[in-house]
């Protein structure tokens, strides 16, 4: 196992960042959900909120931001709650966690199949 | 540690028509080489992060006096392949110990399927991971990683794993990375089977 950038971390740095809110249960976001940015940091933004924008020019997954930034991945939620909610980001929800998600179905794992046999 | 400015350099982005996520895991014990694995076949160099969770303490180390709760760290690893222009293949490893299950749900509901890497020599560590998956509904299948020659034949394993027939196993060597693409497709063409079984049977 690799050695974690947060062993150590400042428990009251992860409140700071979050303002104080400690759940993202009801933060519909997927570890592999697709981050993208729809519109420039503004002045006074937070910092981290200002990280995520600027990695988020191109699609990235919760996941990644979470590495990225040293966070972890529920307070990444919390953050990006913020930025969808603002309409600075958007979100590309993974097929496996929409409704009717086809994930499971013999076309959609062909296509899986196809892609790992290229590689 | 790497600094912040070595991590952006290294950074490999996707591609823009980038849209739907997908996950597997592979689950094995400590040195069984699951960053091997992930490493072998991913496009960017593996990533590490944390996820934490406070529940009702369950455990023997929950604290007095914070309300019988705990919270719960795992740490894990990750990979990334992208399959074409829209699928990206997320691909993480993750320890097999007890703690880790409590976050089973927050972090892989809606994985495609679980690779479960195991050592010929520490089978027993293979149980309680393998009871977990099928207690989660999780299609797997088992890789032996080996460490030089096999002594064992596969069925000697099936038979120690009290494995059912109908679950692949199959050999490996984590560090090569055919090898490990061809565990990928060995799941991946399970998981095919059972959704042609289930589309026959409805």
């Amino acid at each position: 196992m690799t050695r974690s950038a947060l062993d150590g971390e400042d428990p009251d740095r992860l409140y700071t960042v979050t303002g104080g809110r400690s759940s993202a249960d009801d933060i519909d976001l997927d570890l592999v959900t697709l981050i993208v940015r729809e519109s420039d940091p503004s002045a006074g933004m937070q910092s981290e909120h200002v990280r995520i924008l600027e990695i988020a020019a191109k699609p990235t997954s919760v996941v990644e931001l979470s590495s990225y930034l040293s966070l972890p991945v529920s307070v990444i939620k919390i953050l990006l709650a913020d930025l969808l909610a603002t309409g600075k980001v958007s979100a590309r929800h993974p097929s496996s966690a929409q409704a009717g998600g086809r994930t499971s179905d013999s076309e959609f794992l062909k296509k899986v199949l196809v892609g790992l046999r290229n590689l | 540690m790497d600094s912040a400015i070595s991590e952006t350099d290294e950074r490999l982005p996707l591609a823009d028509t980038a849209t739907d996520g997908l996950k597997i895991v592979i689950v094995g014990g400590f040195g069984v080489g699951k960053t091997t694995m992930v490493r072998s076949v991913s496009e960017i160099r593996p990533l590490s992060t944390e996820e934490t969770m406070t529940q009702a303490g369950v455990g023997v180390d929950s604290t007095r006096g914070v309300q019988g709760k705990t919270t719960t760290t795992v740490a894990f690893d990750f990979g990334r392949i992208s399959l074409d222009e829209q699928l990206v293949l997320y691909l993480f490893g993750a320890p097999g110990q007890e703690r880790f299950w409590f976050l089973w749900d927050s972090l892989f509901a809606g994985t495609l399927g679980a690779v479960v890497l195991v050592d010929a020599r520490r089978l027993a560590d293979s149980w309680y991971a393998i009871d977990r998956l099928e207690h989660h509904g999780t299609p797997f299948i088992v890789a032996r990683n080996n460490f030089g020659p096999p002594k064992h034949s596969l069925d000697d394993v099936r038979a120690a794993l009290d494995l059912a027939d109908e679950v692949p196993l199959v050999d490996c060597d984590a560090r090569d990375r055919d090898s490990s693409k061809q565990v990928l497709i060995s799941l991946v063409d399970h998981l095919y089977t059972l959704s042609k079984v289930r589309e026959g049977a409805s």
